[in-house]
């Protein structure tokens, strides 16, 4: 007998289908994990199963949790329900709490909707819980307010919430993909020990193949709104039967061809750099403290070779990497490119800026909506003294474009018209456009599903195949790292803390920090040899 | 694309007032300075489709040259607000953290501890009535408003990461904020210029009221109801046209304002004091 | 929370040094001489001499701004050039009318605007919510002292339920003072509370679109649950900044509605002032409403430190 049951499941809005015909089910005690690229319906489907679906959601079929139909359970009955017999934890835990009330009023709260019981019972309840996820009170008082906590430990307080009344379900929607690596390992070892111990059904949503294969002992993948393929995790990852299933697994594992690095020699180096801000004084009249964002670093590019950035938020990454463009000044040490430094004279120097360019994160915000891709693309030209004009320019536009895989017409359109993939093309076009000697990916890759970054790390191999491109890689995803970097460095609390040839820091670490690393980032199961060829 | 119901009816409102203050120019039903006292206090008619006040002058003519009064002086202030708000609160969002910033900032809340009619009558006081001193008054609290608006709209862009590439492209902030960011939030000013227009009109009435506004013989909606005061219960139309003429402009450019928003983002927020 | 506060201070003492400067310099560049305004054209000089010195107005700039600033600072707020009377008791009998008035609105704006403003957000995009916001928008047009016209017409003439004008005093009893304030106060409130309404509404709605209402929701809370207990207190939070800019428009605005009720407030005495040319009042009357404002700004900061526990902890 299966604790839930979804049968059938169909929803639209507003007369567009975003699920049709999704059936699972979660047994006690079982973990089942829903797996899929954005647009795959895979959250939706969890709301659902909550009660939580837009008001404006047409549905059909069954959601049946221990023999109750969601679906055609009235609201005030529902809300008896969350919370008591099923509760849910939220991808972005920065948010997911009120900003005004105590974590232990709020996981109380949980607590005493449902029960009649005192205050102080249900904080007693609530203290409880909160030890029970890794908050005790003598470090975590029930008095502190969300913003004292970190990302984790919100996290933490999300799911103290969820499972205070002990339900029978928990779903979680994302729940570490806004955490760190070494975060994340703890966080899931909290859900799975949870599951064992209450003998809850677990049903998580996640894009991350590799943590699915780690946690889940059955498999829904889903594509377009519809479950293509499911089984228990071994069998599914053997047979892989369908092939979306087979195309996702091979691009979450995708490895790029990288053309091999030529002789050293030296393009940007980087010699004892620091940088700090002064925060706000405590008191009214005491010093202003400092924080060291980036202390004593020293590397040294050399052309033609891709470097990897490595560490997680609050590393110093971001700092280092605004130092490197000229955005920013450093306190001390020197940045040169090609024996020029980047700043002189209190200025940044625009002769090595052209040099350089960069690729951000975000393929949403990485262009000003208003302006035609050509005039996006070209901006660079900015930086030069003589920068190209009419025939000239529509050429180095539709050369910069076919480099990338796009079409030379597709330079009058704008950016509201291209998919995220191929704004991340546009942003690449924009970078190439100068012929620099350097690029930097600022999270490049992160924000694209894996068949898309698949697509996007080919082209990144390609083009330093046909140009004397030099590649810095920032990233926290250390498979990508791994496969598009011939070097990498680990940084910690604004130091760098290991550097070395990629494969040989991946497969022997040194330094304690790397290895925590590499033991806490999950790890997909080698499918060479499981998996059919497709 | 369909326009918003909002922005079509406060649009028609709003063209009814301006067309009126427009034809004023050219063609007013009756020569406001012509006094006719036998004519006094008469109730709408054919003759006076709005009825005439205390002295016979005809009210409908009296209310289109009030219109542009009211509506000279609320646009100019906010030319005065945009005109200077806006470049101030783009520099302080460009040099964000500095003491420039900090600067500007503080002199923005200095001016907001200063009720509005009361920079008014500080203006007036020391250098007498008139339209131009109101323009004035009202103008000095729009600049805050602007610039409070313009620095939190273009702060929010400073940190996105297509403005990181114009900067890595090496322009300038300066060049950053008329080229990338002015064109984002412009959207912003239009919606909040509609609302500060709608208060200035409020803003110019309740000054002319107290007669810190136009001076006589200028025509202003606030004083024709300053001089309907005691006449109200004898002559109540001479009260209501212009208070009702007051209520349909502000209502009309305040309805044309959150048209505008939903025409063109429904995200924008304004603030209304 | 101590820090924050003595932030806050020395932020409250800044801006009353600035704006005492502002308004003295103002004051200041004012052409022609008071004393010799005051005595006509054809005073003899020394006489005119003899009243600079008797006025204070003798001495440089300097000695004046800090003589005029230490009086305020002991309540000595120099003497009215036209009724030869302390500027003090001038003001000390007229802030018990303009004072009660603006938070007498105050307490009116926030008391109609609360519920309107939750109940239109409780019943977004339904006949409810489309009413109050039309009525807000209505109110949001109304110039107020045409409004208080109305009000006298229908209330004071027709129905005779108030008195037109006129203040009865706090001596008659609490009551009778609050009745002569009811018709202004109202006048005053209305079309605040339609602007307090709208603001309330759009900042509820923008909280209920948050993520940890979402959580709430999956805790169990029903809609109204999760409105009250988590989406109201976080709401607040631009709803007081908007409140406290409301107190100083409604110690403004009730200078032009003193004007329709014969009110004997600070209003009434700043336009004496202005038209005798009596600038020594003119000053201390603005300075006087400044402060409060400035007073009222530093409430309503402490007030968000109360609402909102991340402004305690950080600086």
């Amino acid at each position: 007998m299966s604790l839930l049951s979804i049968e059938t499941l169909g929803l639209s809005i507003g007369g567009t289908g975003i699920l049709r015909d999704v059936s699972l089910t979660v047994a006690p005690g079982e973990i089942v994990a829903i797996t899929g690229e954005s647009g795959s319906g895979k959250s939706m489907t969890a709301l659902a199963t909550m009660g939580l679906a837009p008001d404006r959601a047409a549905t059909t079929g069954r959601i049946l949790l221990d023999g109750t139909d969601i679906l055609a359970t009235p609201e005030a009955q529902l809300c008896a329900m969350r919370g008591r017999e099923m509760g849910m934890v939220f991808q972005e835990p920065m948010t997911a709490l009120n900003p005004v009330q105590t974590i232990g009023a709020q996981v109380a709260e949980t607590i005493r909707i449902h029960e009649n019981i005192p205050k102080a019972q249900a904080r007693d309840r609530a203290r409880a819980m909160l030890t029970r996820v890794g908050l005790p009170e003598d470090r975590f008082p029930l008095s502190r307010y969300p913003h004292e906590l970190s990302g984790g430990q919100r996290q933490r307080v999300v799911i103290a919430m969820a499972i205070a009344l002990r339900p029978k379900l928990l779903i979680a929607d994302e729940p570490t993909t806004a955490l760190d690596v070494t975060t994340q390992a703890r966080i899931l070892d909290l859900l799975r020990g949870l599951t064992e111990e209450f003998g809850m059904g677990l049903l998580m949503i996640t894009h991350d193949l590799a943590v699915v294969a780690d946690m889940a002992d059955r498999i829904v993948v889903m594509q377009n709104g519809a479950v293509v393929e499911t089984g228990a995790t071994p069998d599914l990852l053997r047979e892989m039967r369908h092939p979306y299933t087979r195309a996702l697994f091979a691009a979450s594992a995708h490895a790029v061809d990288l053309p091999p690095a030529p002789a050293p020699a030296p393009l940007l180096e980087v010699r004892g750099v620091h940088r700090s801000y002064r925060r706000p004084r405590r008191s009214l009249f005491g010093p202003r403290p400092e924080i060291q964002a980036v202390r004593d670093v020293s590397f040294t590019l050399n052309r033609g070779e891709r470097l990897g950035l490595v560490g997680e938020s609050g590393c110093g990454k971001s700092t280092l990497t605004r130092a490197l463009l000229g955005l920013e000044p450093v306190q001390s040490g020197s940045i040169t490119l090609g024996g020029a430094p980047v700043w002189t004279d209190r200025h940044p120097n625009l002769a090595v800026r052209r040099q350089m360019q960069v690729v951000f994160q975000d393929p949403y915000g990485s262009f000003n909506p208003r302006h035609r891709v050509s005039r996006l693309i070209t901006e660079p030209f900015h930086l030069l003294p003589d920068p190209p004009q009419g025939a000239a320019r529509d050429r180095k536009v539709a050369e910069a474009l076919t480099a990338v895989g796009l079409a030379p017409k597709d330079a009058r359109k704008y950016i509201h018209e291209f998919s995220g993939g191929q704004r991340q093309r546009i942003a690449i076009a924009r970078a190439l456009i100068n012929d620099p000697a350097l690029i930097v990916f600022d999270e490049a890759v992160s924000a694209l599903d894996v068949s898309v970054r698949a697509q996007v790390l080919d082209l990144l191999a390609d083009l330093c195949r046909q140009r004397p491109l030099s590649y810095l890689f920032i990233s926290h995803d250390l498979s990508v790292v791994r496969t598009i970097t011939d070097k990498v460095m680990v940084m910690q609390a604004g130091e760098i803390v290991e550097q070395g040839p990629t494969e040989q820091v991946f497969s022997a670490p040194r330094h304690p920090y790397t290895k925590a690393l590499l033991a806490a980032a999950p790890q997909l199961p080698d499918l060479r040899t499981t998996a059919h060829a497709p | 694309m369909r326009w918003p119901r909002s922005l079509v009816v406060g649009a028609i409102l709003s063209l009814v007032f301006l067309g009126g203050a427009a034809l004023s120019f050219v063609w007013t039903p009756y020569d406001i300075e012509l006094l006719d006292i036998p004519a006094k206090l008469q109730s709408p008619s054919l003759a006076h489709p709005l009825g005439t006040d205390q002295l016979g002058r005809d009210i409908l003519s009296m209310i289109m040259m009030g219109a542009r009064t009211s509506i000279a002086v609320a646009l100019l202030a906010v030319g005065i607000g945009m005109g200077l708000g806006v470049p101030l609160g783009l520099l302080a969002a460009a040099r964000r953290g500095s003491l420039l910033d900090e600067a500007i900032m503080r002199g923005n809340d200095l001016i907001f501890a200063f009720p509005s009619l009361v920079i008014a009558i500080l203006i007036t006081a020391v250098f007498g009535a008139g339209a131009m001193n109101a323009i004035i008054a009202i103008g000095i609290f729009n600049i805050p408003v602007f610039a409070r608006l313009t620095r939190g709209g273009a702060l929010s862009f400073w940190s996105r990461e297509f403005i990181l590439a114009a900067r890595v492209s090496g322009k300038s902030p300066a060049r950053i904020s008329v080229e990338h960011i002015l064109p984002n939030i412009a959207n912003l000013m239009i919606v909040q210029g509609t609302i500060q227009f709608s208060l200035g009109i409020l803003a110019e009435a309740a000054l002319s009221y107290i007669g810190l506004g136009a001076q006589p013989p200028t025509a202003s909606w606030g004083r024709m109801l300053a001089d309907a005061q005691t006449l109200a219960s004898i002559a109540p139309h001479v009260a209501l046209v212009p208070g009702l003429a007051i209520v349909f402009m502000v209502l009309g450019l305040n309805l044309m304002g959150d048209g505008l928003r939903d025409l063109l983002d429904p995200r924008i927020r304004v603030t209304r004091t | 929370m101590i820090r924050y506060t003595l932030g806050r201070l020395v932020s409250l003492g800044l801006s009353l040094v600035v704006a005492s400067l502002v308004i003295f310099a103002v004051v200041e560049v004012v052409p022609g001489d008071p004393a010799a305004y005051m005595l006509g054209v054809n005073a003899r000089p020394d006489t005119v001499a003899a009243l600079r010195a008797e006025l204070g107005l003798d001495g440089t700039v300097q000695e004046r701004y800090l003589g005029w600033v230490t009086g305020m600072l002991q309540g000595d707020f120099g003497v009215s050039y036209t009724y030869r009377t302390p500027v003090s008791e001038m003001i000390g009998d007229r802030i018990w009318v303009s004072l009660p008035l603006a938070l007498y609105a105050l307490s009116l704006s926030v008391l109609i605007a609360f519920p309107a403003g939750i109940y239109a957000a409780s019943r977004r995009g339904r006949p409810g919510d489309i009413g109050v916001m039309g009525a807000t928008q209505l109110g949001v047009a109304i110039p107020n002292f045409w409004f208080a016209m109305i009000l006298v017409l229908i209330f004071a003439i027709k129905l005779r339920w108030f008195s037109a004008g006129g203040f009865s005093g706090w001596d008659a009893g609490v009551w009778s003072g609050l009745k002569s304030l009811t018709l202004p106060a109202i006048a005053l409130a209305l079309p605040q509370a339609a602007i307090l309404a709208r603001v309330m509404r759009s900042s509820l709605l923008d909280m209920l679109g948050e993520d940890f209402i979402r959580t709430a929701r999956a805790k169990g809370l029903s809609r109204r649950q999760a409105l009250w207990r988590h989406a109201v207190r976080n709401a607040l939070i631009p709803v007081l900044t908007i409140i406290g800019l409301q107190f100083s428009f409604l110690l403004a605005g009730g200078i032009v509605i003193e004007q329709v009720f014969f009110l004997p407030g600070l209003g009434r005495l700043i336009f004496q002032a202005i038209s005798a040319r009596d600038l020594i009042v003119v000053e201390s009357v603005v300075m006087l409403l400044v402060f409060l404002v400035i007073v009222v700004n530093f409430a309503v900061d402490l007030a968000y430190a109360a609402v909102d526990p991340r402004l305690r902890t950080r600086a």
